[in-house]
């Protein structure tokens, strides 16, 4: 067994993702199962293997602090299902 | 009975001064309508990416390179993920294990010596924007401040007293204004601090349970909540009790600290190189220019000052802790040499004055022609150096020039022997004691007739005549 | 014949003569739409008016003698490319209703170059699947058989080339998802290098390995459409500046003397048989037109898949993290908190596969798995680019099939997601090594197409297209998808 029904749990709310019991068991094993054949990399020896992050071999994309005008803020609010004030609305948030 | 020692560590978020924001073209003034200041990257809709402001790199390598920093050769930007209303892309990207600057430190006074803090990292990241509370049913959010560029400073765990932090953070705020990346106005919110605290057995190697302490809004507020906090953790270990690892808010009304509201689970950032940016080689000949372009630091300013203008090294400690007032006091000198007035006046009332109405050096309206011009008034005897005083303080408030303010209000120092023995005579017929007392042989009686005096002319007498005729009319 | 059979090139040159309008065209290509497009489902949204009145507008340009490769030519958006006032789904329940505020560099460039966006289409939820069949809104059905899957992610891209309803389209391809479905309609499919054609405005899965490319009738179509959507864009830090000046130009006859690599790893158990004889007999054409069979073996590529599904989908789970409904897209309209209302707008939002991935991706990059499967996949990464590096000091292309299979029928493969994982097994490791990669179809097994796909080093698309145009000639692939009857 890869994962286990309270891992998957686990896992699903670091990604709030909300699972009813039966799709959480259905979850549980898809999982396991392709996790198990992901594992398949732990044949491979790779101790003094750098990783790969990007593999375009590129350094140092900069770019010139130049000002350029925002978008228009009824472009950025247009797609907000809940907006007051010029701001983006939320349920309260207990900080 | 155990003795206890404190283990402190701060961390410093600071603000960058570039005009735009890390990943986008966006401006980063303050201030502007909700949501103005916003773009696809910025706001992180579907499909946007970020572009690294050059600015801000060579930025935090000049804040590196004035903390004694090593610069990193290679360095590069992660994702940290985690899911809030004010962060976008519900990943920030900041630096985890390759930050750009690392092993610096700052040299601070501690009791009467010389201590290093180290400096564990300094790394690059976006802010996120800003929620706004006041609605009832809901919380508002304005992405303004998201994607205005950050560094991060962090500190070895090097403090011991409350008193240190404080120093620490002095010093830290006085090199980063010099180096000008940052303007370091906590109460604007560009100079940002958090800090851990535990407590151990004086002797022992072994730290005890870390707290952060979050909600600090000043320099003060810092020292005053370590002091509440490590009584708190001391008292607890003495009463048998075990210290929680966790965040604490300091409650500026109440004095105390207390655990956050809600309970926060430990957040799994799960870190990952952010694919989205290349990595960032910083070259011996990228590093040597920055290096050159570093402004004089506060360390050599202040031996300077000491060297060229005869002031005492505590004076040009203070003088030079902020920069600002370093140039203030040298753009005087330039007009005026005697240096220690100067001094004098920056460290007395001026200082005085900023402590009252609560500003920075940046507020005050003063010009330093107009400074030089004050004490050569009262060189000249045009006034007295009480009445300096007022002047000095109408200056304050209303930025304008001393002679004018002399004239408006009629401040000259009066120098008419006349006009004063007049005056003299007056004094010593109305204070029939006192003058009995100092022909008695009270020498210290004269200060009152003196002070009369003063009264009378509203301060504006010439103090040595005041004082010289006072005596001659009563030997009369 | 009607214009909607025409390609790019020649309508190009129909135009120039001035013997048709591009309304004419546009008007070709709706009509074909609301023949057949009942039938394919190819599109989430038509752009009826917009295409003829910017059709329109073309023809004025042409009046005056401004006419680009793509003047007045109409193609087809994957429905994961940000289109400016136009619906942008990724076919997914959680952008049903966004609409962008600003197009993507690709879809500015087509712009420019005059082309007419006709529709934005179908697509595998996110980009996540391999047949189309995850889309929360349609399945796509295969022109040539419409019991079967046009492949994925791009499958909506590929059935409308492929049915003749528009001239081109553009896909994205992550492991796959532009030129195995290319593969199984029968049509040329292109995966650029990794950073020639930028990603800004491509809603991301997963940012190091997904790329735009286009889908077309023919090679030379092919080469046309790469020449408006390459090269540099400042707005993407990943994106290169190494684009040569007219791919066309490497539409040469010739290719005596290219080192073609034929690598043993994808001719093992789980190809099929009918496909390994149409591949073989490819590559025996190669032979014939002069090129050199080199034996080259790439022994890590067996790990491409796993590899891939780490690191694909971690990327995602961060990727996909923004959705939360405050600033766009789906919200919950019942919840009891902050949090719930994360949980309840995502589980709403998001269909299986796309959940499964995002587990998946989270599981590998939290505390305690990271070094184990994050960190080990881009190890294995290096060990995959570097049998590459090897290989190409032997050959200037490799060559094999795109797709183990033809096209695959309906619900077969919907429920086991590894089986379904599996169609990517060639396509992959491609992506993973950033190298450019083209399929185009070689025969037919059954009424099927069969998918060969070439690639290439780094940067090295004129060789490429080279090697295809030559192919495409020699071979002649003419054969036409059934359409269920309806020609």
């Amino acid at each position: 067994m890869a994962i286990t029904k309270k891992e998957t749990e686990h896992v699903a709310k670091l990604a709030r993702l909300k699972f009813s019991d039966e799709e959480l068991d259905e979850f549980s094993v898809q999982l396991d199962k392709i996790i198990q054949y992901v594992d398949k990399l732990n044949e491979i020896v790779t101790e003094n293997i750098e990783p790969t992050a990007h593999i375009v071999p590129i350094h140092n994309v900069l770019r010139e602090d130049e000002v350029k005008p925002s978008m228009d803020r009824e472009k950025i609010l247009m797609n907000a299902p809940y907006k007051e004030n010029g701001c983006f609305k939320v349920p309260k948030v207990i900080e | 009975m155990m003795e206890y020692q404190a283990v402190i560590g701060l961390e410093v978020h600071a603000e960058l001064l570039t005009d735009t924001k890390i990943f986008c073209n966006c401006t980063t003034k303050f201030g502007g309508e909700p949501n103005t200041h916003v773009c696809p990257v910025c706001l992180g809709l579907p499909g946007a990416l970020p572009v690294l402001n050059k600015k801000v790199v060579e930025y935090a390598i000049k804040a590196g390179l004035a903390l004694n920093c090593e610069i990193a050769e290679y360095s590069k930007m992660d994702r940290k993920n985690y899911f809030y209303p004010d962060l976008p892309k519900a990943y920030q990207i900041s630096q985890y294990d390759l930050p750009l600057c690392s092993k610096g430190y700052i040299e601070i006074e501690s009791d009467g010596k010389t201590k290093k803090i180290g400096i564990t990292r300094i790394h690059i990241e976006e802010d996120a924007g800003k929620l706004i509370h006041e609605n009832v049913e809901g919380t508002l959010v304005d992405y303004n401040r998201g994607g205005i560029p950050l560094i991060e400073i962090v500190s070895e765990p090097d403090m011991s007293t409350p008193e240190e932090a404080y120093n620490y953070l002095v010093k830290l705020k006085s090199i980063l204004e010099y180096t000008e990346v940052s303007d370091c106005k906590m109460q604007e919110g560009s100079l940002r601090v958090d800090t851990n605290i535990s407590v151990m057995p004086v002797g022992s190697t072994k730290f005890g349970t870390k707290v952060e302490l979050k909600n600090l809004n000043s320099f003060k507020a810092v020292q005053k909540s370590l002091e509440y906090e490590i009584n708190r953790q001391i008292k607890a270990l003495k009463e048998g009790e075990n210290i929680i690892q966790e965040t604490r808010r300091w409650n500026e009304v109440k004095g105390i600290t207390e655990p956050m509201r809600s309970k926060e689970e430990a957040h799994d950032y799960r870190y990952f190189p952010e694919p989205d940016l290349v990595p960032i080689i910083v070259s011996k000949e990228w590093k040597e220019k920055i290096k050159n372009e570093l402004p004089e630091m506060p360390y050599h300013k202040k031996e300077r000052f000491i060297k060229m203008y005869g002031i005492p090294e505590y004076d040009a400690e203070i003088i030079t802790s902020s920069k600002r007032m370093a140039s203030f006091f040298e753009e005087c000198t330039k007009e005026y040499s005697s240096y220690k007035s100067i001094s004098n006046w920056i460290m007395g009332e001026m200082s005085r004055l900023m402590n009252e109405t609560g500003q920075e050096i940046e507020d005050v309206i003063i010009k330093p022609e107009q400074m030089v011009k004050l004490l050569k008034l009262i060189d000249e005897g045009t006034i007295t150096g009480t009445i300096a005083k007022t002047v000095f303080e109408e200056m304050y408030k209303s930025g304008m020039d001393p002679d004018k303010i002399v004239e408006e209000k009629g401040l000259r120092q009066v120098n008419d022997e006349e006009e004063l023995r007049k005056i003299a005579q007056k004094i010593i017929a109305d204070n029939p004691k006192s003058v009995e007392d100092y022909k008695n042989g009270k020498e210290k009686a004269i200060g009152y007739l003196v002070g009369q005096m003063m009264k009378a002319t509203k301060g504006k007498a010439n103090p040595q005549m005041t004082t010289q005729l006072l005596k001659e009319e009563l030997s009369k | 014949m009607e214009l909607y059979k025409y390609k790019i090139h020649e309508l190009n040159g129909l135009l120039r003569k001035k013997e048709i309008s591009s309304q004419e065209i546009v008007k070709s290509y709706l009509n074909r739409i609301k023949d057949i497009e009942p039938s394919i489902d190819a599109f989430i949204t038509i752009l009826e008016d917009e295409a003829l009145e910017n059709a329109k507008k073309a023809d004025e340009k042409i009046k005056n003698g401004q006419i680009k490769d793509l003047t007045g030519i109409p193609v087809v958006i994957k429905d994961n490319i940000s289109t400016e006032g136009i619906r942008t789904t990724c076919a997914s329940k959680m952008l049903e209703n966004y609409i962008p505020p600003y197009n993507a560099t690709v879809v500015e460039r087509l712009l420019e170059d005059g082309a007419i966006i006709l529709g934005k289409s179908n697509m595998d939820e996110f980009a996540m699947g391999s047949s189309t069949e995850t889309s929360a809104f349609k399945t796509t059905k295969n022109p040539w058989d419409l019991t079967k899957v046009p492949g994925g992610s791009s499958g909506g891209s590929a059935a409308c080339v492929a049915a003749d309803e528009t001239a081109f389209s553009l896909g994205s391809d992550t492991g796959g998802s532009i030129r195995q479905p290319a593969s199984l309609c029968g049509i040329v499919g292109m995966k650029p290098t990794y950073g020639l054609v930028s990603r800004y405005g491509l809603i991301a899965f997963a940012s190091s390995l997904d790329q735009i490319g286009p889908f077309t009738k023919d090679v030379t179509d092919c080469a046309i459409v790469l020449n408006s959507i390459a090269g540099h864009d400042t707005k993407d830090s990943t994106s290169v500046n190494s684009k040569p000046s007219d791919y066309t130009e490497f539409l040469k006859n010739d290719i005596k003397g290219m080192k073609i690599g034929i690598a043993d790893e994808f001719f093992k158990e789980g190809l099929n048989e009918g496909v390994k004889n149409e591949v073989l007999n490819a590559i025996n054409l190669f032979k014939q037109l002069g090129a050199e069979i080199i034996d080259i073996s790439l022994p890590y590529v067996d790990y491409a898949l796993s590899a891939y599904y780490i690191i694909a989908s971690a990327e995602a789970s961060s990727n996909l993290a923004r959705y939360d409904g405050i600033r766009y897209g789906h919200i919950a309209e019942k919840y009891e908190d902050l949090i719930d209302m994360y949980m309840v707008t995502r589980s709403e939002g998001f269909g299986k596969e796309v959940k499964r991935r995002i587990m998946l991706g989270t599981y590998a990059l939290s505390s305690g798995y990271y070094d184990a499967y994050y960190k080990k996949a881009l190890k294995v990464r290096t060990l995959i680019k570097n049998d590459y590096d090897k290989a190409f000091e032997k050959c200037d292309l490799i060559v094999g099939p795109t797709s183990p299979t033809t096209a695959f029928s309906i619900g077969e493969k919907v429920d086991d997601p590894l089986a379904m994982y599996l169609a990517d097994i060639y396509t992959v490791p491609v992506n993973i090594a950033g190298l450019p990669g083209i399929s185009l179809p070689c025969g037919m097994v059954d009424g099927l197409p069969v998918g060969l796909q070439i690639v290439g080093k780094h940067f090295d698309e004129g060789k490429l297209l080279n090697a295809a145009y030559v192919f495409e000639k020699a071979k002649n692939f003419n054969a036409k998808p059934a359409l269920g009857g309806v020609i």
